[in-house]
């Protein structure tokens, strides 16, 4: 077998899964580390350094690193990385003389973006310590784009996003607020050297059923309807409430309309609860506060009785295993006094003339490349939900990265293919003969739950924050939860004797020496446990000295413990911490 | 010693054996021996070999003296019962354990050093008797605990850690225990579980004394160039010419023979060892061609490891001494103790 090369970055950035599966690569281990040992302020600069909106994302992340993360294959559940995020960010110091900062002479290029949400802003935090001058131009009044208008203020309270907003704009961004831009071109006339367009995918997605327009005003788009609630614009709703639709916008209308009235509120779905598009944690705080989930109901119209409207009519139907086909077995009316649509979210470009070489594909979005995010008409960039339809923020700060390291080629005449190498480095953690620099030991402890708040207090109160934070005793227990995968065990061949050591004592039994073979699948039946997950990798060593066979380790088992190295005699086995330099603006292209 | 007992991570698909336990049941605590010693590649042996024979734990009884090899019983097997005897006297411990309860099984763990000097008496006669239990000697040529002196197995012209080589004449366990009519006789490496764990699970289930001499590096003090108990030097000289391969009771057998001179051996109660030899002529019941065989492999500087001789003939301490097919522990008190009017009927049957 090839031995694994480890000098490239991309092989323990896999084991590190949380990290691997961030869209901005989040340090989380490293992050973790740092609260258990009280660096608050030290862990949310880590964070910040990737996903820019700590404690925005500690709140309303979708959490792909959760479902990733190797304690779920352990334990079965993940370590709840999200609110230890928030943790970080509720309990720093003012970190504000830590933040990068613009300098004060500029590089004289100018660079506009259209929207103050996710992704306009990590642009704004990569592109303004590099001496660019960037411009935001806002429709609204306020910052933040959608996640001041459609995350609910229970889930994330004003305060926490203005604070980070903050954070970049007080480096001296430009934003125009209550400026939508209404023509591309007249933009692209205004000389700026880039043009980065991260105006989201702001229009909800209506339902041209009959009855639809009978009684217009009880009949609300999702998106619209809490983004008039956002900006106080609506304080009710009636007491009983259908909500259509089975994402996270569906959870967050209904668990609004709770708070404005809705007694009865029920979330209608087409399809079976395993389809649902909403996470599941998302789900269940629906479900908390009261909200019935009616599955296998697809909307047939809307009932109205002398223009007012009085219910909606819906097919009950009966789905195939895989809920592909269906058929109706009846028909019922649900009795109701408003309707909340918030069955999708679509992209809406009607500013952008389609005359100015800006391709488009027929599902209506810009075709733009997936690495650089430029579009056919070179200078003018599409990240976050405005570039492959709707996402989430992670994947929008992902995208501002990114734009920003184009961008910046772009205005320094560099190709904007030509990406800064992401980079890495292995640091021992050996502190003494069994000792580590991280704690190594397995804590058996479950998942910690996240309190709430009462349900009568949080219905009263329309901003009250939902959920409390881990406590001080919560946050201790689920530290010690995370299984420090970035921390590797790092072998030399050449050091090994061969006496079995680490593989008597691996607590999940990873490790084999095995005879060398040429086909992996053959090496992979041949170990200690077979490694049936393919997905996860096999560290494969060079031949050792006394016998030809190789040390293999199944990454898909090992738990980081460093036993292994522990029990080595000759050290060929040591803890090494793998640090991920992501590239970014600014560092130029090392190839 | 490591910094933290070795966690039980509840993997999904640990497997289990027959009796629902997983291999971790068969642990014990954490070793406090040197990272890399070999007696912690034989504990992982015989956990496996527990675990694969689905013995229940506290059928086992773990004995042993003092040395470095006597820690072992403290690290597999947590609930079986234990002794750790005075040096050297891990045998006769055994011998009386056996007479009083037959019916479990001994596993006595001792070392060059508390088998061949201080023990070597009990160890001959323990052997003589075919106490029915398995003796594993971990052998690494020196006296580990007080820092490398040799031992009485060390060979003539291996060198100590600090230079000096070694001019006395070693005793070879396995030719002395062929010599005094051992039923069971093998040699191996705690480097080669594959060969190990086969080895240990036939002795477990053979009727009698299952000697097994491990060689065992000491990688503090005998691990260097010139020792002839390092893991290279034994890598170097392994003659790992018979490899057995035990196929327990109850599952048919459905190897197909090769015709190079395997021979299969009946165990007492029904399993089978097979030995697959590459000199065809090997036979591994003929205790004169065994003794030939090492001591030509020797001469050449080879050491020759599996299982050598076996013989489920010799009568057993048991057999030898005709007790009580109930184990002596499960008889009532009063079989056990006739009382008084019948012990005075039996002196007066000697007057």
């Amino acid at each position: 077998m090839q031995a694994t090369d480890i000098g490239d970055p991309d092989y323990f950035h896999r084991v590190v899964e949380c990290q691997w599966a961030c869209p901005a690569h989040t340090n989380v281990p490293e992050y973790i580390r740092l609260i258990a040992q009280g660096r608050y302020s030290d862990a949310y600069m880590v964070n910040r350094d990737s996903n820019v909106f700590p404690g925005i994302l500690g709140r309303t992340c979708d959490r792909p690193c959760e479902p990733a993360c190797r304690r779920e294959r352990v334990d079965g559940s993940p370590v709840a990385i999200c609110r230890l995020k928030r943790v970080a960010s509720d309990l720093r110091d003012d970190i504000t003389d830590r933040l990068p900062r613009a300098p004060a002479e500029k590089n004289g290029k100018r660079v506009a973006c259209v929207g103050t949400g996710p992704a306009s802003l990590a642009v704004a935090n990569d592109l303004m310590p590099l001496g660019y001058q960037v411009t935001i131009f806002e429709a609204a009044a306020e910052p933040g784009g959608l996640m001041r208008t459609s995350i609910p203020s229970f889930r994330l309270p004003a305060q926490v996003l203005e604070e980070e907003i903050g954070y970049i704009v007080g480096m001296g961004v430009e934003v125009r607020y209550d400026t939508p831009v209404t023509s591309l071109a007249a933009l692209c006339r205004d000389g700026y050297d880039a043009i980065f367009i991260g105006s989201g995918a702001p229009k909800g997605k209506d339902l041209e059923i009959e009855g639809r327009h009978a009684d217009p005003e009880h009949v609300h788009i999702g998106l619209d309807w809490l983004k008039s609630v956002a900006f106080g614009h609506i304080g009710s709703i009636g007491s009983r409430v259908l909500v259509i639709g089975v994402g996270n916008t569906a959870m967050d209308c209904c668990r609004t309309a709770r708070r404005l009235g809705g007694g009865d509120v029920k979330i209608m779905a087409r399809r079976p609860r395993r389809f649902f598009k909403a996470s599941p944690w998302e789900l269940e705080d629906a479900e908390e506060e009261q909200v019935e989930i009616i599955v296998n109901h697809a909307p047939r119209r809307f009932v109205t009785e002398e223009g007012r409207l009085v219910g909606m009519e819906f097919d009950v139907l009966e789905w195939d295993e895989e809920a592909t086909r269906s058929r109706t077995v009846d028909t019922v009316i649900l009795p109701c006094d408003d309707v909340i649509l918030a069955i999708g979210q679509e992209n809406a470009f009607p500013w952008i003339e389609r005359d100015l070489g800006m391709e488009f594909s027929s599902d209506g979005l810009p075709v733009i490349d997936a690495v650089t995010l430029q579009t056919r008409l070179p200078g003018v960039f599409v990240g976050g939900d405005a570039a492959f339809g709707p996402k989430n923020i992670i994947w929008a700060v992902a995208h501002g990265h990114e734009a920003a390291i184009s961008i910046d080629n772009h205005c320094r005449g560099v190709p904007v293919e030509e990406r800064p190498a992401n980079r890495m480095t292995l640091t021992s953690q050996k502190m003494g003969l069994t000792e580590w620099s991280y704690n190594n030991d397995y804590n058996p402890s479950p998942r910690q739950q996240m309190a709430h708040v009462d349900l009568a207090k949080r219905f009263n109160e329309l901003r009250l924050e939902v959920e409390l934070g881990f406590s001080a005793e919560q946050t201790m227990r689920e530290v010690q939860r995370c299984l420090n995968c970035d921390v590797q065990p790092v072998f030399q061949a050449p050091l090994c004797i061969e006496c079995d050591a680490c593989i008597d004592i691996c607590p999940v039994a990873c490790l084999t020496i095995a005879p060398d073979t040429d086909s992996e699948a053959s090496l992979r039946s041949m170990l200690t446990v077979a490694a049936e997950n393919l997905d996860e990798a096999l560290y494969v060593s060079e031949p050792l000295a006394q016998t030809g066979r190789i040390m293999v380790k199944d990454e898909n088992l090992c738990v980081h413990c460093g036993l292994c190295a522990e029990r080595c005699p000759t050290a060929a086995w040591n803890m090494e911490k793998f640090d991920l330099r992501l590239g970014r603006a600014g560092m130029g292209a090392l190839l | 010693m490591p910094s933290i007992k070795k966690p039980l991570i509840p993997l999904a698909a640990m497997p289990t054996n027959e009796i629902g336990l997983t291999m971790r049941d068969y642990e014990g605590s954490m070793s406090t021996l040197c990272a890399g010693c070999g007696h912690d590649s034989v504990t992982a042996a015989i956990v496996r070999a527990l675990f694969e024979l689905s013995i229940p734990p506290h059928k086992v009884v773990k004995l042993s003296g003092i040395g470095c090899s006597s820690k072992t019983t403290a690290y597999f097997d947590s609930a079986a019962h234990g002794f750790n005897s005075a040096h050297g006297r891990m045998a006769p411990i055994a011998t009386g354990a056996n007479a009083a309860n037959r019916d479990a099984l001994y596993i006595g763990i001792s070392g060059d050093g508390d088998s061949l000097s201080i023990g070597a008496g009990h160890m001959v006669h323990a052997i003589r008797r075919n106490v029915h239990m398995v003796y594993v000697i971990e052998n690494n040529g020196v006296y580990g605990l007080t820092k490398g002196q040799f031992s009485a197995s060390a060979d003539i012209g291996s060198a100590a850690k600090h230079g000096k080589a070694n001019t006395v004449a070693p005793i070879d366990p396995v030719m002395l225990a062929l010599s005094l009519g051992a039923s069971f006789v093998a040699r191996s490496f705690s480097g080669d579980k594959e060969q190990l764990v086969p080895i240990l699970k036939a002795a477990a289930q053979h009727r009698g004394l299952a000697l097994i001499d491990v060689i065992s590096p000491c990688v503090q003090f005998n691990n260097h160039n010139g020792s002839t108990k390092s893991y290279r030097y034994v890598r170097e000289h392994e003659l790992r010419e018979i490899e057995p391969d035990f196929i327990s009771t109850g599952r048919e057998i459905v190897v197909d023979l090769p015709r190079d001179g395997s021979v299969m051996v009946a165990m007492h109660d029904g399993g089978l060892v097979r030995f697959r030899t590459l000199p065809a002529e090997y036979d591994p019941t003929d205790r004169e061609a065994a003794m030939h065989y090492v001591n030509q492999a020797h001469a050449r500087g080879e050491i020759p490891t599996g299982l050598l001789f076996v013989d489920e003939s010799v009568p057993d301490v048991h057999e030898l001494n005709h007790t009580s097919e109930t184990p002596l522990v499960e008889l009532p008190f009063e079989e056990l103790c006739p009382g008084s009017t019948e012990l005075e009927a039996l002196q007066q049957s000697f007057v």
